[in-house]
């Protein structure tokens, strides 16, 4: 309709299986409405395209009073919880048919989604680029702001 | 708008949910000619809202829908 595609620059500073998913639907809904998308990962959002890790993302059930089975936080808090949420959890949105995170990813590569890897959050944790999945540039804060100046929405998760 | 409105493709996304009904159209829509009419079926109850706005924003148009049982049809004309 216009000459310039709107643009959605996403922030993604969550390593939750619950906070993966928002950034990773808006930027690939956002490529089916002809629109622009990046997403920054930092902090623990750089797990999300971490390839040792984005197939494992968790959901915490300790002081998470929004879990369908609600979870008093002394039985969230002890061990092999998580573990148990997270089963729960995916066991739910396969029933729903939800997509994975790696299908997500791959999607959102496929249709052009810019991923940006934050340099200091690979430098603090320890990450190297060849933990990353492929199809992703590293940079900073500059390099979000950088794509985000010309955005028409920004959101950080 | 004539009932018999001639059908060029015809997308399956009966148990998918957002984010895939309206990427799996877009996809689908890039490959027709302009004039060219696909039909999207979903069982998403949130996939009315989303292709209205997907259609409003991409410049497409959404000819009919149709709803029998819990598969709702849209009808997507290419634009351009």
């Amino acid at each position: 309709m216009t000459d310039k595609p709107k643009r959605i620059a996403l922030i993604a500073s969550k390593g939750t299986l619950d906070m993966a998913y928002p950034p990773l639907i808006l930027a690939t809904a956002a490529i089916a409405m002809d629109m622009e998308a990046g997403i920054f990962f930092t902090f623990y959002g750089l797990d999300i395209i971490n390839k040792h890790k984005y197939n494992s993302l968790k959901v915490p059930p300790l002081a998470n009073p929004a879990m369908p089975v609600p979870m008093p936080n002394i039985l969230g808090a002890l061990p092999g919880m998580t573990a148990m949420a997270t089963m729960m959890m995916k066991s739910w949105m396969n029933k729903a048919n939800v997509t994975t995170i790696p299908k997500l990813l791959d999607m959102a590569r496929e249709g052009g989604v810019k991923l940006i890897g934050c340099q200091m959050t690979m430098d603090v944790m320890g990450v190297k680029k060849e933990d990353l999945i492929d199809g992703v540039e590293i940079g900073g804060a500059a390099t979000y702001l950088d794509y985000a100046v010309d955005a028409n929405i920004t959101l950080f998760v | 708008m004539a009932e018999d409105i001639k059908v060029d493709s015809t997308l399956d996304c009966k148990g998918l949910v957002c984010p895939e009904p309206i990427v799996k159209t877009n996809m689908v829509i890039k490959k027709l000619q302009v004039g060219q009419v696909l039909v999207m079926e979903s069982t998403d109850a949130g996939a009315t809202s989303d292709m209205h706005s997907w259609a409003k924003r991409t410049g497409h148009q959404l000819l009919k829908e149709e709803a029998s049982g819990n598969v709702l049809k849209f009808y997507v004309k290419k634009m351009k």
